[in-house]
């Protein structure tokens, strides 16, 4: 098979450039630590999210912002149902900066979604699945959340809001159902 | 011996002539030489056409409904629109618009026109009628006293629910479609038992390998579609598991996207370069490049599901390194329609570093339209890489950044090259000399510049986490910042742009309309359907390349890899759980 010599060129080149996307990606998840929502938050009965019925579940509590139990950080739990977050609609979430914030998403109806705008804050919220990651804020600041995935025919009125406060001023209560 | 008719980009061939006994020579198109495929390619272009101009429709009325510049419609039935334009643009208007290049691709190269009228039928026949219901179903939506409707978007994720009918007219459109495939293989099989020895002609090459892939990723989507969401619509089962259905549906989600672009790739490959007025660097390369596609195609999907829990991250990043690996028959593309530009435009007496861009037939509307979106596919490609970037991809996931994206590609890459390619081969299937001359030449352009302003204004709009698939431009408890120009900057690109694609939309309808029933029949075609050999023949490959089972084999081996354990996670605790139930119910 007869190749020309720039053709050979062009894909050596062409390889070299993938292998190096690649290179900054993985560099991505082990240098910076950009981690990746993955399979660690669980299952859960969509049916008894949908009841509000957290009582028997062992991954999820009443949607809320807790201390963590290891006294490190927060956790958030937000459960998006059409056409709101709770917490984070009517009354937005509060999380402190500069501290390790869990977040644990699920919803008890559709699949919707769950975006800072603007940031990398970013998650699908698939029924009888539970989102886990971990964020840091560094500064205090009040973001947008949108619910960026369809999810009937109010998706557009989806939306609530995040306060980044703080220390001093935090409150696990604020912002919660807890 | 060019005819001095504007489009004779290269001199015509003998073959495009018969002599009868009396000596006269009669025009020999491809509707004189196989009118039996030049019918069918006029039925599946013209279905596609129609689903194009109702899809455009539905594009105009979205870019200025959600940049609130004009409001025809109530803000809930935006997503009835929008479901209507993806499925009639992404599915139908592609799907037809495929099956009919194919027929003709495989026609011309293989030189017999198909085998079956009953299959011909068949197929024909179930992409209609799948085409109609699902259309019906989405369109009943806008009307409250029709007791159905479909407003589940083009991906129909679970749990929320449709009609019966119109997964039922999703499901007719693909298993149509792979009749349509089984078509092309039975010509080229008889065709082989006349060559036992020959090479396969190039384009159906090109048409098996693309259709080979079709028939490996369509396989998650009929299942998800035939064994889940048709019963639980019909209430025979009760609950259906949202991330098992989703993953069926992402598994044939992004290489419908090749299904999309290799046609493009045919047209570049094989008539792009007969009308920059050379022709193809190397037939080898061409068949190496499908190969790898239909290779490398499938096992990807789940870069589809970077922000989807349930996933562990493991299987994501094999599908990140296959996606970056996906790249290569894109680039090795990129280099050979480039080369062949160059080539062409040196044998019209271009020359220079650049100045050969200067010898192209700008003005002529094939050429044109086909070359635009040839650049626009580059900027797509781009914008893609990012997407697949893991941790890139989790700034614009679900952001108006992703339609920016893909009306690169399969709205640019893939229509365009479509519309521009119907400029040359419509008068050749129907008989009839293009009409609105002057109108075409200029319809590329309209839509290159309708593009270039709607989709940068989408990606940066998607950088500033404007959603997509929503119908209000601004959200009652925080405002978008625009990382650069300003919001409401974007807004109205998006509107001017949307409203020049339309215009653009319009005006190739308006051609092919003229000359469906204007033109005369019979008339002196101004182009010629005769594709020059390539530099490098197909006899310089080694013969491996054509054995299709082996790289069918591979293929689905590769498959087995990426999809084998994530899916065996998914169900093992039960197939229909964790489960969740139809909204609305
Ligand atoms: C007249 C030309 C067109 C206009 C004005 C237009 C406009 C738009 C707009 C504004 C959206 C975003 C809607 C939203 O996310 O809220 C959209 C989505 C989309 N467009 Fe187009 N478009 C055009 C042509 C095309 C073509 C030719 C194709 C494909 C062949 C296409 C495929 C799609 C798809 C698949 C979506 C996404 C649907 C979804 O998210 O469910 N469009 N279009
Ligand atoms: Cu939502
Ligand atoms: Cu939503």
């Amino acid at each position: 098979m007869h190749v020309h010599r720039f053709e050979k060129l062009w894909f050596g080149a062409s390889l070299v450039l993938i292998v190096a996307f690649i290179g900054t990606i993985v560099y991505g998840a082990i240098g910076p630590g950009v981690a990746m929502v993955g399979d660690d938050g669980g299952t859960i009965d969509a049916a008894t999210v949908a009841d509000g019925d957290f009582g028997q579940t062992d991954n999820f509590r009443s949607p809320g912002v807790y201390e963590s139990s290891d006294g490190d950080g927060v956790d958030v739990y937000i459960v998006a149902r059409q056409y709101l977050f709770n917490p984070g609609t009517a009354q937005p979430i509060e999380v402190p900066r500069g501290e390790e914030v869990t977040f644990h998403v699920t919803s008890a109806d559709v699949t919707h979604g769950f975006n800072l705008a603007g940031t990398n804050v970013n998650t699908m919220v698939i029924p009888g699945q539970v989102a886990r990651f971990d964020v840091m804020f560094d500064e205090t600041g009040e973001y947008g959340i949108v619910c960026h995935e369809y999810c009937g025919s109010g998706h557009h009125t989806m939306a609530g809001q995040l306060h980044v406060v703080p220390q001093s001023q935090f409150d696990t209560t604020a912002g919660g159902d807890n | 011996m060019a005819t001095g008719h504007p489009d004779d980009t290269s001199t015509l061939s003998e073959d495009d002539y018969v002599e009868t006994e009396d000596g006269t020579r009669h025009r020999s198109a491809f509707v004189d030489r196989y009118p039996e495929a030049a019918r069918i390619v006029r039925i599946c272009l013209g279905i596609s056409f129609a689903a194009f101009g109702v899809g455009a429709l539905f594009g105009l009325i979205q870019a200025l409904h959600r940049t609130n510049v004009l409001r025809v419609i109530p803000s809930s039935d935006y997503y009835t629109l929008l479901t209507g334009h993806g499925v009639l643009l992404a599915l139908v208007f592609t799907t037809f618009g495929i099956a009919g290049l194919f027929q003709w691709a495989s026609t011309r190269s293989l030189g017999i026109e198909p085998t079956s009228s009953k299959l011909t039928a068949t197929w024909l026949g179930m992409m209609t009628v799948g085409t109609l219901l699902a259309a019906g179903t989405i369109l009943a939506g806008l009307f409250d006293w029709i007791p159905a409707s479909a407003d589940v978007l083009f991906t129909f994720y679970a749990p929320l629910k449709a009609h019966p009918l119109f997964y039922v007219g999703a499901a007719l459109l693909i298993v149509g479609s792979w009749f349509a495939g089984a078509s092309y293989f039975l010509q080229y099989r008889e065709w082989r038992s006349e060559n036992p020895d020959a090479r396969i002609p190039l384009q159906s090459f090109m048409v098996m390998t693309t259709m080979l892939m079709w028939y490996i990723s369509t396989l998650g989507v009929a299942v998800e579609v035939v064994v889940f969401l048709i019963p639980w619509s019909l209430g025979l089962i009760q609950q259906v598991d949202p991330l098992l259905t989703r993953t069926l549906f992402w598994y044939f989600g992004h290489p419908v996207v090749y299904f999309w672009l290799l046609p493009a790739y045919v047209i570049w490959y094989t008539v792009l370069p007969k009308l920059s007025g050379g022709r193809l660097f190397s037939d080898p390369l061409a068949r190496v490049v499908f190969v790898l596609f239909l290779i490398l195609s499938t096992p990807v999907g789940f870069h589809h599901q970077y922000t989807d829990p349930g996933i562990a991250s493991g299987y994501k990043f094999v599908a990140m390194t296959n996606t970056f690996f996906l790249l290569l028959p894109s680039l090795l593309t990129l280099f050979t329609v480039v080369a062949s530009m160059e080539h062409g435009a040196r044998q019209r007496g271009g020359s220079g570093y650049l100045g050969w861009l200067k010898a192209l037939p700008w003005e002529k509307p094939a050429f044109a339209g086909i070359a635009l979106s040839g650049i626009m596919f580059a900027a797509g490609g781009f914008s893609g890489m990012i997407n697949a970037g893991m941790n890139i991809n989790y700034l614009i996931h679900n952001t108006l950044w992703v339609p920016g994206h893909f009306h690169l590609t399969v709205g640019t890459a893939f229509a365009l090259t479509l519309m521009a390619v119907s400029y040359w081969l419509v008068p050749q299937v129907t008989g009839k000399r293009l009409q609105l001359y002057g109108v075409a030449s200029l319809q590329p352009y309209v839509w290159f510049v309708g593009m270039v302003l709607m989709s940068n204004a989408m990606h940066r709009a998607g950088l500033a986490g404007i959603p997509r698939r929503t119908a209000e431009p601004q959200y009652d408890q925080f405002s978008f910042q625009a990382v650069a120009g300003s919001v409401g900057e974007m807004r109205i690109q998006i509107a001017i742009g949307g409203t020049l694609l339309f215009i653009g939309a319009a005006m190739f309808l308006a051609v092919m309309l003229a000359t469906w029933t204007m033109g005369k029949s019979n008339s002196q075609l101004r182009v010629n359907g005769y594709l020059p050999e390539p530099m490098s023949g197909a006899t310089d490959s080694p013969r491996v390349l054509d054995n299709l089972k082996l790289w069918a084999a591979i293929a689905i081996v590769l498959v087995a890899l990426a999809y084998g354990l994530p899916l065996f996670d998914m169900v093992a605790d039960g197939v229909l759980s964790p489960g969740s139930v139809p909204v609305p119910a």
